[in-house]
């Protein structure tokens, strides 16, 4: 029933007991979970962060990634910040985020160049239509493993949120600030008192 | 469509610093506003090369958020593409660093935790909403229908390396069976 997550960050931040991780060493590691990383960066980045470098346990990790996921932006952005700043300050945050984003804005501005270039060819167009028909599966598939809590947890009010905001945004094509500003308070109230209800 | 002005930029600029202030939930769940900007309000693309945009930003290695400096690309070259991501990236990256801080020093760990599990039906239900708009623009044919259910069932229920989806997607393209 209590299904409370985890307090934030309930310890100052002290995990450094080695010597200092380099910011060379960060960028890298960013860089390289980075490119790894096709169709999102997060098992890669949990990968390289716990298990191989033992930079943060598994609990310091989710706690981490649970504040950069209810922070707006990039998540794995976030988290870059985040992390870097907690292991070196201000230039680990700089140097993790651009270890992320360096590289692969690289590769991808070539990309773009091609496609500006070759665009119009008929066998790229069949191609990307293609990749974009498989890519829309890939997220269908995203969205999926992430429904399949909340479908399990069996709180109508929850997914009944979730339904409001698809049919607003995906099919009445409303803003999204203005979706937002009345459904994030509504989200947080519901919440509250759903809590309330299966506490007392 | 490549009209480099401080102008156009300078929209680039504060349309995705903006955009990425709501983006609750990670890039996926910003591509229906995304979309809305790019092709509906401001016609810096068409709804073709949105589907094409976002298919190479999920070839492409990296964080999805790609799609976002693709789209600068198109708008107004590598400034426009370097524009795109830094404001995409840089106001909420400002964000987190000092709502960590905050958060590593306050012992009230109530809020975090209400806020979250406040956000997650609102993230999953604007990322299905970004499911539906990529899916019309890219699914054109009863074919392309069943490649997205197909590679959808594959992603869910494999632990298949997405890379090999996308290159198999791309080859039944070329092959012209899409």
């Amino acid at each position: 029933m209590s299904t409370t997550p985890p307090p934030l960050m309930a310890e100052s931040s002290g995990t450094a007991t080695d010597p200092p991780v380099g910011l060379a060493a960060l960028f890298i590691a960013f860089a390289k979970m980075s490119l790894a990383g096709f169709g999102g960066v997060l098992v890669w980045a949990r990968r390289a962060i716990v298990e191989q470098h033992r930079w943060m346990t598994a609990e310091e990790f989710n706690e981490t990634f649970a504040l950069c996921h209810f922070l707006p932006g990039p998540n794995i952005v976030n988290l870059s910040v985040v992390f870097g700043a907690r292991i070196r300050g201000i230039p680990g945050a700089i140097a993790a985020s651009a270890g992320l984003l360096g590289p692969p804005v690289l590769i991808v501005i070539v990309l773009a160049m091609i496609y500006a270039r070759y665009g119009d060819l008929d066998s790229l167009r069949r191609t990307l239509a293609g990749v974009s028909c498989v890519a829309v599966g890939l997220l269908f598939a995203v969205i999926a493993r992430m429904m399949l809590p909340l479908l399990k947890k069996r709180e109508p009010l929850s997914l009944l949120m979730m339904l409001a905001v698809f049919v607003a945004v995906g099919l009445m094509r409303w803003p999204l600030p203005t979706v937002l500003l009345v459904s994030v308070p509504a989200s947080i109230l519901l919440t509250i008192m759903m809590r309330r209800w299966s506490g007392a | 469509m490549n009209q480099t002005g401080i102008g156009t930029l300078w929209t680039v600029a504060w349309t995705f610093g903006l955009m990425s202030l709501f983006a609750v939930g990670g890039a996926n769940s910003a591509i229906p506003e995304i979309h809305r900007i790019a092709v509906e309000v401001n016609h810096w693309l068409t709804d073709r090369q949105f589907a094409d945009v976002f298919a190479i930003s999920q070839l492409s290695p990296g964080p999805n958020v790609l799609i976002v400096t693709l789209i600068g690309y198109q708008v107004a070259g590598i400034l426009g593409a370097m524009v795109a991501t830094l404001f995409m990236c840089g106001p909420t990256a400002v964000v987190a660093y000092y709502v960590s801080r905050l958060l590593t020093r306050s012992a009230h760990a109530e809020w975090p935790g209400i806020v979250q599990a406040a956000l997650v039906p609102l993230s999953i239900g604007l990322m299905s909403a970004s499911g539906l708009i990529v899916m019309n623009s890219a699914d054109t044919s009863i074919a392309a229908y069943s490649v997205t259910a197909v590679a959808a069932v594959l992603a869910f229920a494999t632990r298949l390396n997405p890379l090999w989806l996308l290159v198999a997607g791309g080859l039944l393209g070329f092959a012209g069976i899409l």
